[in-house]
Parts: C-alpha cells; sequence; structure tokens
C-alpha cells in the first residue's frame, strides 16, 4: 500500500521506510521558525532546558518580528529585544529585524528558506503555508518550539490525508482565496482536523505559486495540521532562484490511501465570502441580498499580501477613490513585496486612490496594532480569520473576502461582488 | 503530572472556543500569566475572570481552543487560576500548548452535555474521573494515546526533552 505526500516526507524524516496514519514519530526538522511572540516564550522554554546551551543548528532557525512591528509600547519592543538578543548569542543568521523582513510566512520563501520535500515547524499556526512548495510544515506552540531549538527534532502524529480535488478554470473574479474559503466552507471549521490536506487537480496545477500559498495558508481555518500540494515545475523554478541547496521532490503513491476525497468543481464557483463570526461561515456573493456597508477594508496578510494581490487591487483603485465612508488600510506582506510594489507604481495608485500604506507585518489582521476595529466596526479584510475580537473590539464584524472582492467594496463603500464593478468598468 | 484532584465549579461554553476570545492579540505581549489571566477569555464572557475562583474548571463543546498557536492561551487560563478543561473536543495545537504548560485537559462528549454552569465539578487527573457533584454522576474522560501518557509520566515535554539531551551527550562522551 503506498503513501501520501504527507506520510512520504514524515517517513524520510523519521529515518523510516513507511509510516501510517495516528503513528507517533520523532522526525528531524529542516527548519524551525518563531516570531517575536512565539520566541519570547519559546527561548525562556530553551534557558530553562537543563543541558541545552547551543540551539541545534544555527543556520536551521529562522526569527521573524512581524506582529507587533514597529513595536507598539514598551512591552512588545522587549519581546523584540529577546529576539534579537538571543539571535545574536546563538549565532542565527536568519533574523528579520522590522525593515529587513516582513511577515514570517511572506519572508521565508522569498529568503529560499522553504524547499519542496522538507520538514518544517514553527511557532506560528500559518506555518502550514510552506506546504504551497511541497513541505510538510506545522504550526506548535512555544514549548514545542524550544524542543525543536534544541533537539533539531519533533514527535508527531502521522496524519491521515483529505484529498481535495479541484477542476474547472475560474470565472471572472474567482481567485485561490476564493478556492480555499469554499473549502474551509466545505470541511468546516474542525472538519480536518489531525488530518493533512493534500491539495490536487488542474485547477492547481494552474495555479501561481501566489494561489498555492493562499490555499495552503488556510489549510489551519478548517483545522489541518498540514495542507500540501506536489512541487511541479514552478515550484523548482522559484526555489531555485532562491537557494543553492540541494532538496527531493516527493510524489503520493498513485495506491496512497486518503481518508476522503473531495471534489470541487472550480467553474461554477462565484466570489466566496466568510461571515462573521467563524472562517467556514461561507457564502458566495450572492447570497448579500441587502447593503452591508464597511468601515474598514484591510488588504494584507500571510494569506493576502503578495504583489500579486496588490496588482489585483491596484487595478481595481486606479483612478478611482474609495469611498468617502470608510478607510482601506494595506500592509505588504514583505519589504520585497513593498519594493515591488514601489517599482510599479502600486503604492502610487493605493495613496492616490486614499489608501492607508502601513509598513510590511501582520498589522490590523491580528487586532493588535495598526488599524484595530473600535465597538461595532464592520472590516472587509483579505485574511484568514473573523474569530470575535480577533482585529480588535468583540463588538466588531469581519467578512474575510479575495483581494478583488476587498477593492471593489472600498470603492463601492459597502460589500460588492466585484464581478459587478468590470461590467461598469468594461 | 500531579495527581491532585482538581475540584471547582463548571464555566460552561459553547462550540468553537477559539484562542482570539481566549486571550485577544493586543494582549499577546504579556509575559506574566496572572496579567494574562486577568483578560482570560475576555471576548466570550467578560465577566469571566472577576467570576473565576481558584480551581474551577471550564467546560466546552468541540473544537476547543481552534485558531493561533498562542502558548498564552492556555497560560491565560491556567494563569486565571482554572485547574482544568473538559470538552468534547480539543483543537490540534492548543491540545499540545496545554499539555507542555501543564494545564489539565479532559475529553468527554457525556460529561459535557450533563454539565451546567455553577455545578461543583470533581476530576482525578490520574484516571480521568469526572464527578459532578452537584448532579451526582460520574463519567470516564477519553484516555490520552499511549506516547502522551509516557511524555505526561515523564513529567512533560521539558523532561522528555532532557532526557534525550543527557542521552545524546553521554553517546557524544563514548
Ligand atoms: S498576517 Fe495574520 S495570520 Fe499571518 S502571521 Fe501575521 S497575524 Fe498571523
Amino acid at each position: 500500500m503506498g503513501m501520501t505526500l504527507t506520510e512520504k516526507i514524515l517517513a524520510r524524516h523519521a529515518g523510516a521506510d513507511r509510516v501510517v496514519p495516528g503513528e507517533i514519530i520523532n522526525a528531524k526538522v529542516d527548519l524551525v521558525l518563531a516570531n517575536e511572540l512565539s520566541a519570547a516564550v519559546a527561548i525562556a522554554a530553551f534557558r530553562n532546558l537543563k543541558g541545552a546551551e547551543k540551539v541545534f543548528d544555527h543556520s536551521k532557525i529562522a526569527l521573524v518580528e512581524d506582529h507587533f512591528v514597529p513595536a507598539n509600547n514598551a512591552q512588545s519592543a522587549k519581546l523584540a529585544q529577546l529576539m534579537k538578543e538571543f539571535a545574536a548569542e546563538q549565532q542565527i543568521e536568519n533574523f528579520f529585524d522590522v525593515g529587513r523582513g516582513g511577515i514570517e510566512h511572506v519572508v521565508l520563501p522569498e529568503e529560499g528558506l522553504v524547499a519542496p520535500g522538507e520538514l518544517i515547524v514553527g511557532g506560528d499556526s500559518h506555518t502550514c503555508t510552506y506546504g504551497a512548495f511541497g513541505a510538510f510544515a506545522t504550526g506548535m506552540g512555544s514549548t514545542d518550539v524550544a524542543a525543536a531549538f534544541a533537539l533539531g527534532e519533533v514527535w508527531l502524529k502521522v496524519p491521515a490525508s483529505i484529498k481535495m480535488v479541484y477542476d474547472g478554470k475560474p470565472g471572472p473574479m474567482v481567485y485561490a482565496k476564493d478556492i480555499m474559503l469554499k473549502t474551509v466552507g466545505t470541511l468546516g471549521i474542525d472538519g480536518a482536523t489531525y488530518r493533512a490536506i493534500e491539495y490536487h487537480g488542474s485547477t492547481v496545477d494552474e495555479l501561481s505559486i501566489t494561489g498555492r500559498i493562499t490555499m495552503a495558508n488556510m489549510a489551519i481555518e478548517a483545522g489541518a495540521k498540514n495542507g500540501i500540494f506536489h512541487a511541479d515545475e514552478k515550484t523548482i523554478a522559484y526555489v531555485k532562484e532562491r537557494t543553492d541547496r540541494p532538496f527531493i521532490v516527493e510524489r503520493a503513491d498513485s495506491d496512497a490511501q486518503y481518508e476522503r476525497v473531495i471534489e470541487i468543481d472550480v467553474a461554477a464557483l462565484e466570489p466566496q465570502i466568510a461571515f462573521p463570526h467563524l472562517p467556514d461561515n461561507v457564502h458566495p456573493i450572492s447570497d448579500v441580498k441587502e447593503d452591508v456597508p464597511v468601515d474598514q477594508v484591510f488588504i494584507g496578510s500571510c494569506t493576502n499580501g503578495y504583489i500579486e494581490d496588490l496588482r489585483i487591487v491596484a487595478q481595481i483603485l486606479d483612478g478611482k477613490r474609495i469611498a468617502s465612508s470608510l478607510r482601506v488600510i494595506v500592509n505588504p506582506g514583505s519589504q520585497k513585496v513593498y519594493m515591488q510594489a514601489a517599482d510599479e507604481g502600486i503604492l502610487k495608485t493605493l495613496v492616490a486612490a486614499g489608501c492607508a500604506v502601513n509598513t510590511p507585518g501582520c498589522g490590523a489582521c491580528f487586532g493588535g496594532h495598526m488599524g484595530t476595529l473600535g465597538d461595532g466596526e464592520r472590516c472587509i479584510s483579505t485574511t484568514n480569520r473573523n474569530y470575535v475580537g480577533r482585529m480588535g473590539s468583540p463588538k466588531a464584524e469581519i467578512y474575510l473576502a479575495s483581494p478583488a472582492t476587498c477593492a471593489a467594496s472600498a470603492i463601492a463603500g459597502k460589500i460588492t461582488d466585484p464581478r459587478t464593478l468590470t461590467l461598469v468598468t468594461a | 503530572m500531579a495527581a491532585k484532584t482538581l475540584s471547582g465549579r463548571a464555566h460552561r461554553y459553547g462550540k468553537n472556543v477559539d484562542t482570539d476570545v481566549i486571550i485577544p492579540g493586543k494582549y499577546c505581549s504579556i509575559v506574566d500569566p496572572v496579567e494574562l489571566g486577568k483578560h482570560a477569555l475576555e471576548g466570550l464572557d467578560p465577566e469571566f475572570s472577576s467570576n473565576v475562583k481558584p480551581g474551577d474548571l471550564i467546560v466546552a463543546e468541540t473544537n476547543f481552543g481552534c485558531g493561533s498557536s498562542r502558548e498564552v492561551a492556555p497560560i491565560a487560563i491556567k494563569g486565571a487560576g482554572v485547574s482544568g478543561v473538559i470538552a468534547k473536543s480539543f483543537a490540534r495545537i492548543f491540545y499540545r500548548n496545554a499539555l507542555n504548560i501543564g494545564l489539565p485537559i479532559f475529553e468527554s462528549a457525556q460529561a459535557v452535555d450533563d454539565i451546567a454552569s455553577g455545578d461543583e465539578i470533581e476530576v482525578e487527573p490520574s484516571s480521568g474521573t469526572i464527578r459532578n457533584k452537584t448532579r451526582g454522576k460520574e463519567y470516564q474522560a477519553a484516555a490520552f494515546p499511549p506516547f502522551m501518557q509516557s511524555l505526561i509520566d515523564a513529567g512533560g515535554l521539558q523532561a522528555y526533552v532532557e532526557q534525550r539531551l543527557a542521552q545524546r551527550a553521554a553517546g557524544a562522551k563514548t
């Protein structure tokens, strides 16, 4: 009996010929990630470990400041200081201070720190993003991260895999975000808990790397341990441009066992939107029948803070003004995305349209900084979570959608189907 | 893990209690558990931290702790004085984090169905026996998988990692 893609990568990292779902393994890690929040707790736990003075391999750790950047108060400044000191002490060269990196999950692939077949763990639940590159990647808490810092190994329960098959050409204004929202809505918020999602089908073969990133990123929104794509020529070209490190491209066996197979007809999809207050509360945009005015539009995050996303927004906002009743906050995902957006004139378009453009980082996604929502406010956002209080006040409402739907809503001042907009402007 | 009996009143919640309501992002830069505990469950139940008494238990439906990997979520709950959480199921990362930081968690759908807010609850962590003293009923929580139990018996992840580091150091010397 064959193995799934996830099982193959786990087996190799456990030094085993094969692994089966439910089995507990000790696996070697290729990269351990932490941000200033998870690192602060992990560093304290690491210092408490008897016998741990040096990290297992200083070149296989990445530390990124992104949640509260630039620091919003002395407390978060302290977390950043702790991380910086630890990086210096342990000679961790992959340390990204504000102004040098951006959002961890945007930065790591850009810097060539992620490659197919690798096993990556991180102190952030969206570590699953790297499944876009054919890596096994999963999020953990800080104590587990400290253990990985020390040992270069983690214990893992081998997850069963759910095979998602996407076929059909997406219609106008339907993007990877819409496909993934539909997926989360179909699986449910805990529908993939303790499971791997393996993405298949002609639609995802055609997707750009960014589109795959958006989809792998939100695997956790269905509770999954990881979400994974097969690496293809596009992936290999992307990675080789950024690193000389050798890597192994694995494939699922043709007789691999899947717990479930779910097919999604992408051609039939319209733009999707998650209503408050759960990411699986997903509806086609045509379900929005009444006017839903919004106070804030947020463009950014590790789901949709990439140059492709900003291009879509700029295209829609080009030569227009955002509605006077709302504000639009944009956080490019990384310094590189920011620079590219500057080069392409995107920043100018956005600012001319009335958007506030922040420094790269998590920004409003996390509700701590740079665009926190007030009581009773409503936001439409390109991010991945809309739990109560996620972006600030527990009395605020968050809708999740694609950059196109968010941009269309920014112009209209209310939640808007981006397809209606193209009809008007075409 | 110390097998002291956990005992207190139940605070009952629904399904999908996520990490953003357990401890909102804006408090995630706080390090002190007691300070974090003052904001525990603020997004769901603003009265929680003033109502909770040391030893009380949180009782919830499915998928408790879904969302982010923030370890401050179980730390905030523990910091508020809660002695344990009983739920129908837990989200994966929360489950791992709770065990790693020593917040006892128990899965029992039956117990959850029969518990109302304010009920007096007792739990024996070593056996997983849950008693609802208000209703005079007893339940058995699902056993931990053998590997998890051996981690707990070893004294948690920290002790387990220290053992492995010591083995490696001994191996390096010979
Ligand atoms: S952008 Fe949002 S979801 Fe992504 S790492 Fe930052 S806070 Fe988490």
